[in-house]
């Protein structure tokens, strides 16, 4: 992933951490935060592709209202990372066009 | 805006009351066979039947107890494929139509053996042959590996198919205007006043006058055609729908209840209430529809709803259409039914074909279809 | 009343929803406050509970003053119920609401919405490139997680968001590559006539002096009367640089964020599921609730109050959301009412205040005819990917309103549910049709105003246990 796409964390007060899985990369979490976060800290870009042009997309509104953060977290397809809480352990993926009509976990 | 007043020339203008799918199939078919059309639509918020519909150009099943009817579909369906390409051709729109044939999904035994014995019954009354098969759940699953423990079966019409009923709507649109027809956004025609053998239609933005009208405004028809003398009971049935997100390619092919679009977004109904003239939605039935498309489809479960709608049927007592030439003042013309999908190649053909030169093609039967039928 | 049952249930745990959930309780009214967060705070004070950043100065004052509104909230002893997203509200005072994957069902008397504001959505070619994110989503960044974006960092648009983002991120140490703001430069004209109303908000005026001088001192490039904004790809698909015209020419600078903002807008949707009267407000280019002077709809028993009732600020939220809870009990207990006669008055002359400023605002920060009007290639439904072309082409070949026009093109048909296109779609067919946007109307909003799993809805009915 290009380095210079990811975000960079500030000096933050005592929070605990969370491991997580992007994209096959173990990625380290602030407690609390969303998926759509940790997944901009971890420099991943896009972080869908559109069902209608596979066209690339990332977070842009980070409130809920864009759906422009889609991804297949914890084997749930077309989930709203931003909306999402990191989770220890977590596995979050690209969600890459329209999604299956069965999760990866069905 | 003004009251504006055309008057016609030649005697070969046509008024359409209605830019649904009833109205725009009639109005391209007439259209095209050279008379001047122009359709008076409601506009934006109007109830639009058309906007509400499952897209199924459906055949099995229809007009069991009533053979002109089921003749009509069958001809519309035959006439579909033929339709579709020309105004892709023309058009450069793909309304996306399949007839691969369709299911119709039964959860229980009962249901199977009563659907099988009703078109068992159509196979006696059409000596060309009704074809359809009766699936058992093994059979079906065979087809459709993702068919649900629950499902009894299912009813297999080879006949049956399905379109982008928007699109449809558009191109029909697309294809009428490129060939000189006019849409008014008039607002709701308010009025039908024949006047020497002319018409004289009203609306809050004007008076309009043509040489015939063809009456296509859905539940306003009702109105409308008493004031040409025909008494027509339509009545709203509404049915709910649900959307949900685009889902990779699965489901072939399209069912009574549950089908996937060419976008891949997974359209589930079917409800029939009688409930007036309220479009909206109601929990307790979208909630019946999602269990139904479950149960139906298990994989469904964890696919996501993102749109619902409601939408008004036109009904008739017995459900099928009505066509009909006004006896008092010719030259009026109703045509109403709740199949507009299917029947829209029969609309742009033969029916476009009757309202223009008076007489319809005996193939049609259309005396079957008269709104006297219900007068006993 | 059964454990389903309020006398007022608030959507929304922002400003004006918490100010009238502590109100309401000491009220003693019987209500239910949910957030579809996990915390409290709505987006100005997002993340208040748990405050992320070690350095306060970053966010400032404004932001951590949320702490108070927050203690009150915790201290009223209200039933709260977060990370719950509410998905519809009938008109007979039902509502469905999703935790957790499983939905559950109350009743209410009374029902506030407080649901807030979100970015006005201002397409621009380019806008939906990876890289280029909301000023918003960017402060909502800073406040969950300490993130900054990034650089190089552009920051372009109009409006006070644009000073404050900018400044929050210089005080990270962030360096920004240039601030481009679009306002036109007719704005300073027509926003004149308000300047003497403004002058008494000078308050908020003065932090905007402040800003600007902070950002001057900073030494960061402003642009001001930018026009022609594009954002622009590389080879891999992503944001690379930004273009746009100043004083005639044309410049492009490089950059991997790209900040964009254009004001704020009431979030309609679930105002507009409920079918209430919404009237589009010309000077503010928006969509708004049509409520009276307290905050009450077209519905008897709904009431709006904060943002989502129309663009106020956070303590005019506050204000709102406290005013709208007297009327309830008001509504619900005439003889109450009278208590409260004199904390009202205070109120709505505090807000009378805060709202002195907005006449001046909506009209110096009015956007720009390019983000409303935007170019024929510029993706105006993000989720459908249909252009503004497409829609002004509908709009020729018949389609005279906003529903046709979706049924024709898909645009509103995405998971955002038009959130991202309704307002655009809506001013470019009124555009196209010499109408206005209020003429045109707007999408018809159905529920689930949030996608919900069939699974989920196909198990209402068989738990439902309170009917």
């Amino acid at each position: 992933m290009p380095t210079d796409s990811r975000f960079s964390r500030l000096p933050v007060s005592e929070k605990g951490l969370v491991s997580i899985c992007i994209e096959g990369q173990t990625v380290t979490a602030l407690e609390g935060e969303s998926v759509a976060a940790a997944v901009l800290q971890a420099g991943v870009r896009p972080t869908r592709t559109t069902p209608v042009t596979d066209t690339g997309r990332a977070p842009y509104c980070m409130m809920g209202v864009c759906f422009d953060c889609l991804m297949e977290i914890d084997g749930k397809p077309n989930t709203q990372a931003c909306m999402t809480e990191v989770r220890d352990g977590m596995v979050v993926k690209i969600q890459l066009g329209a999604r299956q009509v069965s999760g990866g976990d069905l | 805006m003004a009251a504006s007043i055309r008057t016609s020339c030649n005697g070969s203008d046509v008024a359409v009351v209605g830019g649904g799918l009833v109205g725009l199939a009639v109005a391209l078919g007439i259209q095209e066979k050279g008379q001047q059309v122009t359709i008076y639509d409601e506009g934006d918020i109007a109830f639009r039947a058309s906007r509400g519909n499952f897209g199924l150009v459906w055949v099995q099943g229809k007009g069991d107890s009533y053979p002109a009817y089921a003749n009509l579909t069958r001809l519309s369906a035959r006439l579909w494929g033929d339709m579709a390409a020309s105004l892709e051709e023309s058009t450069g729109i793909d309304i996306q139509l399949s007839q691969k044939g369709g299911l119709f999904i039964c959860l229980s035994e009962n249901e199977l053996a009563q659907r099988a014995k009703m078109l068992e019954q159509m196979a006696l009354y059409h000596t060309e042959g009704y074809p359809f098969e009766v699936l058992d759940h093994q059979q079906l699953k065979e087809m459709v590996p993702e068919i649900g423990p629950e499902v009894a079966g299912a009813t297999w019409g080879p006949e049956d198919g399905h379109v982008n009923p928007l699109y449809l709507m558009r191109a029909l649109l697309k294809r009428f205007t490129d060939l000189g027809g006019k849409l008014i956004n008039s607002g709701a025609i308010s009025t039908v006043q024949p006047v020497n053998g002319q018409f004289h239609l009203y609306s809050a933005a004007g008076r309009y006058v043509s040489d015939k009208v063809v009456l296509a405004a859905g539940l306003g028809n009702k109105k409308l055609a008493s004031m040409v003398g025909i008494e027509a009971p339509i009545f709203p049935n509404r049915g709910q729908v649900l959307i949900a997100e685009r889902v990779k390619h699965f489901l072939d092919y399209p069912t009574g209840h549950v089908r996937q679009t060419a976008e891949g977004t997974i359209q589930c109904g079917d409800s029939k209430e009688d409930v007036g003239l309220d479009s909206g939605t109601t929990t307790d039935v979208l909630a019946d529809i999602a269990r139904r498309a479950v149960t139906m489809f298990p994989l469904l479960k964890d696919v996501r709803l993102i749109r619902s709608w409601g939408a008004l049927r036109i009904m008739t007592p017995d459900g099928h259409p009505i066509y009909q030439q006004s006896e008092q003042f010719p030259g009026a013309f109703l045509v109403t039914c709740h199949s507009g999908v299917t029947l829209a190649a029969a609309h742009a053909g033969p029916i476009a074909d009757w309202i223009t030169q008076g007489s319809p093609d005996p193939v049609l039967n259309l005396e079957k279809f008269h709104a006297d039928r219900f007068q006993v | 009343m059964n454990a389903n049952q309020f006398e007022l249930v608030i959507i929304g745990a922002g400003p004006a929803g918490m100010s009238a959930a502590s109100t309401a309780a000491k009220q003693g009214l019987k209500v239910l406050l949910i957030d579809e967060q996990k915390r409290p705070g709505g987006q100005i004070y997002r993340n208040i509970s748990s405050p992320v950043l070690k350095d306060k100065q970053i966010l400032g004052r404004d932001y951590y003053y949320g702490e108070k509104l927050l203690t009150a909230f915790e201290g009223a002893g209200v039933t709260y119920l977060s990370g719950a997203t509410v998905w519809e509200v009938t008109a007979d005072n039902v509502l469905y609401v999703s935790v957790n994957g499983e939905s559950q069902r109350f009743e209410f008397n009374k029902l506030l919405i407080a649901t807030g504001a979100q970015e006005r959505p201002a397409p621009f070619p380019g806008w939906t490139l990876p890289g280029v994110m909301t000023c918003g989503a960017a402060q909502i960044l800073l406040k969950t997680s300490g993130l900054t974006p990034p650089g190089p960092v552009v920051v372009a648009g109009s409006g006070p968001l644009l000073l404050l983002i900018a400044c929050q991120l210089i005080r990270a140490g962030i360096k920004i590559e240039a601030i481009l703001d679009t306002t036109p430069a007719k704005n300073y004209r027509s926003a004149l006539p308000e300047f003497l109303g403004a002058l008494k908000g000078w308050r908020f005026l003065l932090k905007g002096v402040r800003m600007l001088a902070e950002l001057r001192k900073a030494g960061i490039r402003q642009l001001s009367g930018v026009s022609g904004l594009s954002a622009n790809q590389d080879e891999s698909g992503t944001l690379s640089t930004v273009t746009y015209f100043h004083k005639g020419r044309q410049q492009t600078i490089s950059c991997s964020s790209l900040l964009v903002h254009q004001g704020v807008i009431p979030s309609t949707q679930l105002t507009r599921s409920l079918g209430l009267a919404h009237v589009w407000d010309e000077v503010q280019k928006c969509w708004k609730p049509e409520l009276n002077k307290r905050g009450q709809s077209s519905h008897p028993d709904i009431l709006v109050a904060g943002d989502s009732a129309g663009i106020g600020g956070a303590l005019a939220a506050e204000l709102q959301g406290k005013l709208a809870v007297f009327e309830v009990v008001r509504q619900l207990n005439a003889s109450a009412a009278g208590n409260n006669a004199i904390e009202q008055e205070k109120a709505i002359r505090e807000l009378q205040q805060q709202l002195v400023i907005r006449p001046f605002l909506d009209r110096l920060y009015s956007p720009a005819d390019e983000f409303l009007l935007p170019p024929d290639e510029t993706i105006v439904c993000r989720c459908e990917e249909v252009t503004a072309g497409e829609i002004r082409s509908l709009a020729n070949q018949g389609c005279s309103g906003p529903n046709q026009t979706k049924a024709f093109c898909r645009a509103g048909m995405g998971p955002c549910q038009g959130r991202q296109c309704g307002t655009s779609v809506s001013a470019l067919l009124a555009d196209e049709l010499q109408a206005t946007p209020g003429q045109v109307g707007y999408y018809n909003i159905r529920p689930p105003i949030k996608p919900l799993t069939l699974g989920e809805l196909a198990a209402i009915g068989n738990t439902d246990s309170n009917s």
